[in-house]
């Protein structure tokens, strides 16, 4: 086997060195009859590197790439162009195939990687500090929301209406647990997002209310307005960016008061992946720096009084404060965050908002010629690459339609909210700076076709 | 010595240690230094060539427009490559060396899987695709499911735990289920002292009360006195196996019947699955629920500390719980995604909810695929054996000259049990491992497991060659011997690191968390 350097002399020598007859009195604790005495039944032998690779490409044929069809999906996943450098970068071997860095003195490379990384997206989200990342947005959301709890002690959480199903359905799993006390609600098909409904719902029981930015269904919610109301009730207020891009063209969360700002990252350097491993972004307030889950990189000097870089405040976390910690997270998404950070390397702020501008401008192309259509109608009053458009009947027909005929046409309400009858109208359509005038048209000519 | 070589050559010799002259750079030839991106990058500079935006914004939005761009530098693309690469050439990695740590299974990354894993068809597609189109995806993860519910005989597998720890979380989640299910009122869950931080803070988590279950004098789980702990109110237990002494608890399949007994549930660690894969499979010992760290067993890349990817597999008892959504044959074998407008109808209404957005960690998936087939059911078996036997190999060649505690009951699994005790007054495990750093090694796992005084837990995994495991015993006889003389070079190493001993309480009294210019 490829991957195995012993050789059967080797194994003989070591056995000897050990004092075993055979590999099997190693295994001695096993209880003999738990103990398999061949391979696994039903299993395959090993296979050659052409062989893996044949039958891996022959399934992964059989799936249409985004960047084989006209596409337009997103609803918390983007497709964007990543630079050729950052895929290189990433697959170096000290990055690759390094571990957590918890000996600072051979691990400058990754935690000096860290300080960037937070620093980046701490300034994009305009807020104080960031943590080094977490599983993926949805995940983050909720480590959000129990922080909160731990800050204002208190249990009772507002989602909007606007915020992702799945972060809703992944905090509601874990609330059932925690005490904590939730009111979701759904999103209604209106132009604007449900502000005013927030805004009359906070009270002095409040811990956080939750607001995605842009929101699910593409709208851009008043921040300030939400975090003006949360603060006077003493709430905290938790921003959610699932397309961290748009923070090229809309003002930073934190600016606009949010507490907390949490945010997928995937779509800057990540890649689509069929939704995972993603990124989870986490920033907040530096006073609640001890509240915060998650790995934190901080700058320090070494014995020779250079700069240098270590994890910090660790007595946060579970290896340390076990059944007490703030989380029970061991792992960030330490290569994704490197992705992260080359992509923001590569774009710096100027570029971050061309490309925004560039993704906003496809949209409206999107949907102008959707609207357009005869049927179709554009829901939002504002949006950045992502807007909703109803449609004259269930949204997940069109898309099936859309798919037979070679365009990835957008994500339909209905399979999120399968439930809710009364947004399976809804389509989700979202362009970027991939989206060609050819795949516009394709677009247009298929839905003709289909509605 | 300044003696001419044999060609008659006669370099100039100048002065050694502390007496070399300063750079002006500050760089040291190969011993680059690199500055933060804050510091290199400037305005106006980019990366990423772009097309001018082809519109204003839409008049909806202007009242939530940016008054200026993220304060973020920009970099070319020549001063992006460098800057990473130079950071790079700062850290250790398992491309460079034997990466010993307990626990952590740092195995070599088959490039093959980070090429399978690129595939347009698994790397560029969204996880809200209409499923017709993903066919292949759903295929994929029913393989690799398959793989790993027969590799440890369970019921069933959910997949979209994104690391060990949320993995944990899973499995706790559907016991929680279950005995909600049954209208039972369990608070407490027993973990062994020796049990990874994760478990009782994962136990927690999940709104449980945690009680800590003694090690025997011979690094395992007491048995006697856990199952004088079990009651009506006992939801279950978490155990590592192999724990994390490197020993297999012998009594697993006693345990588990005496759990299942009160109607309690078996959770299992699978940290350390790597030491039984393909050799025993925790469904025979009863186990209820295990996560399988995808990053260790199975070979997926560590980047840093993560991505990782968890997997959970169930029994039969626990797997009506699992949460969504999860990829299933049908009775023609075809893989189908159940997410929740399929759940109901799929007879998956007790499933306990969502724990993540989309579907799990699909990259990790392929290339625990492309793993697995390329060991197969043979090599797999194999990957368990090599990996007993060199650290086995670590632990006789070694007991010697380091105190291996529970060296003299019988063999090790996957990982060397080494304490402090024998090294000279005033020296510790951390002066080892740092010596360790000095001679091209990452350390072994250090302090843990915490029922062992200043424990080394060392791992070599499978994909050590032998020459390559005697060099890190020799190094590790070394230091062992430097280290039980008082040699005070230990106390300062590393010496020949980026970077000394890093003042760590600094960081944590003042964090300075973010650049500031």
């Amino acid at each position: 086997m490829r991957y195995l350097p012993l050789t059967a002399a080797d194994r003989s020598a070591m056995l000897e060195r050990i004092g075993a007859a055979h590999i099997d009195e190693l295994f001695a604790d096993v209880p003999a009859d738990a103990l398999q005495a061949g391979p696994i039944a039903g299993l395959a032998p090993h296979a050659s590197e052409m062989a893996v690779e044949r039958h891996m490409t022959k399934l992964a044929a059989r799936n249409l790439s985004a960047g084989a069809a006209p596409f337009f999906l997103g609803a918390g996943a983007y497709r964007h162009h990543i630079p050729a450098s950052v895929d290189h970068l990433i697959q170096r071997g000290e990055f690759l195939t390094a571990y957590t860095p918890y000996q600072p003195e051979i691990a400058q490379g990754t935690l000096q990687v860290l300080f960037e990384f937070q620093t980046q997206v701490a300034r994009l989200f305009g807020t104080d500090i960031a943590n080094a990342s977490m599983y993926d947005g949805s995940t983050a959301c909720w480590e959000a929301i129990a922080m909160a709890g731990r800050v204002t002690k208190r249990n009772k959480v507002l989602l909007s209406g606007g915020l992702h199903p799945h972060y809703v359905a992944t905090a509601e799993t874990m609330a059932r647990f925690t005490g904590d006390v939730l009111e979701a609600r759904l999103p209604v098909l209106s132009a604007e997002a449900d502000d005013a409904e927030l805004i009359a719902g906070v009270d002095g029981e409040t811990s956080a209310v939750v607001v995605q930015y842009p929101d699910i269904l593409g709208r851009v919610p008043d921040l300030a307005a939400i975090a003006e109301a949360a603060h006077a009730k003493g709430a905290l207020l938790i921003a959610v960016v699932t397309e961290p891009v748009a923070l090229g063209l809309l003002e930073a969360p934190g600016v606009l008061g949010a507490d907390i700002v949490v945010g997928e990252g995937q779509s800057l350097g990540v890649g689509l992946n069929f939704g995972g491993p993603y990124l989870g972004l986490f920033g907040c307030r530096e006073k609640f720096v001890r509240q915060m889950p998650g790995r934190l990189c901080g700058e320090t000097v070494d014995a020779d009084g250079r700069r240098s870089f270590v994890l910090t405040l660790s007595t946060r976390e579970q290896h340390i404060r076990r059944e007490k910690a703030t989380s029970n997270i061991c792992t960030n998404a330490g290569l994704c965050a490197l992705a992260f950070s080359i992509h923001m390397s590569l774009l710096g702020g100027e570029g971050l908002a061309q490309l925004a501008a560039v993704n906003h401008g496809r949209a409206q192309a999107v949907a102008a010629a959707l609207s357009a259509l005869p049927g179709v109608t554009l829901l939002n009053n504002a949006y950045f690459n992502e807007f909703t458009v109803l449609l004259p009947s269930d949204a997940r027909q069109a898309v099936r339609a859309l798919a037979d005929r070679g365009v990835l046409g957008g994500v339909a309400l209905g399979r999120l909210y399968p439930q809710a009858s009364q947004l399976h109208a809804g389509l989700l359509v979202t362009a970027s700076e991939c989206t060609s005038d050819e795949d516009i048209a394709a677009l247009v000519a298929a839905l003709k076709e289909v509605l | 010595m300044n003696a001419p070589n044999a060609s008659g050559w006669k370099p100039e010799m100048g002065p050694a240690g502390s007496a070399l002259p300063t750079t002006a750079s500050g760089d040291k030839g190969l011993q680059l230094e690199e500055a933060l991106i804050f510091e290199l990058g400037q305005a106006g500079t980019y990366g990423v060539d772009l097309p001018e935006p082809e519109a204003a914004p839409v008049a909806g939005l202007s009242k939530f427009l940016r008054k200026a761009a993220p304060a973020l530098p920009g970099l070319s693309e020549p001063e992006v490559v460098r800057h990473y690469t130079r950071l790079s050439r700062q850290n250790y990695a398992i491309d460079l060396g034997p990466f010993p740590l307990g626990s952590c299974t740092m195995k070599h990354n088959p490039r093959l899987n980070e090429k399978m894993a690129r595939l347009a068809g698994f790397a560029d597609i969204h996880p809200l695709q209409p499923k017709q189109s993903v066919a292949g995806a759903f295929e994929a993860i029913a393989e690799l499911s398959d793989w790993l519910i027969t590799l440890t005989g369970m019921a069933a597998v959910a997949l979209s735990p994104k690391a060990g720890a949320h993995g944990e979380l899973c499995g706790l989640l559907c016991i929680r289920a279950a005995i909600e299910a049954k209208g039972e009122d369990r608070p407490v869950v027993l973990v062994p002292e020796s049990a990874h931080g994760t478990n009782p803070a994962t136990a927690a988590f999940a709104g449980f009360r945690v009680e800590s279950i003694p090690a025997n004098a011979d690094g395992r789980v007491d048995f006697d006195a856990l199952v004088s702990r079990l009651g009506p109110d006992v939801a279950g237990v978490m155990i590592t196996n192999p724990n994390t002494c490197g020993l297999f608890e012998r009594d697993m399949k006693r345990i588990s019947d005496a759990v299942h007994a009160v109607g309690g549930y078996v959770y299992c660690d699978g940290a350390n699955f790597n030491a039984i894969v393909g050799k025993v499979r925790p469904g025979d010992l009863g186990v209820d629920a295990m996560h399988i760290n995808l990053h260790k067993t199975f070979s997926t890349p560590h980047g840093g500390g993560g991505p990782g990817s968890g997997p959970v597999v169930l029994s039969a008892a626990l797997a009506p719980f699992a949460p969504l959504p999860f990829v299933q044959r049908d009775d023609a074998g075809v893989a189908h995604l159940i997410e929740e407008e399929d759940a109901a109808a799929q007879g998956h209404a007790q499933s306990f909810g969502r724990m993540a957005a989309f579907h799990g960690q699909m990259g990790m998936f392929t290339r625990a695929l492309a793993y697995i087939l390329s060991h197969g059911n043979d090599g797999l078996r194999q990957v368990a054996e090599d990996a007993v036997l060199n650290a086995n190999y670590i632990l006789r060649s070694l007991e010697d000259v380091l105190d291996a505690p529970f060296a003299a009951a019988g063999p090790c699994m996957h990982e060397a049990l080494f304490s402090d005790n024998g090294l000279a007054e005033g020296f510790t495990t951390l002066d080892v491992a740092k010596g360790l750093i000095d001679e091209g090694f990452h350390p072994m796992t250090v302090y843990f497991p915490l029922v062992v005084h200043g424990a080394m837990l060392v791992e070599p995994t499978e994909t050590e060659s032998k020459a390559g495991t005697d060099r890190l015993i020799a190094s590790m006889r070394a230091l062992a011997e430097r280290a039980k003389a008082g040699d005070v070079t230990l106390k300062s190493a590393p010496h020949y690191t980026p970077r000394r001993r890093v003042d760590e309480t600094l960081a944590a009294r003042k964090p300075k968390l973010v650049w500031k210019d």
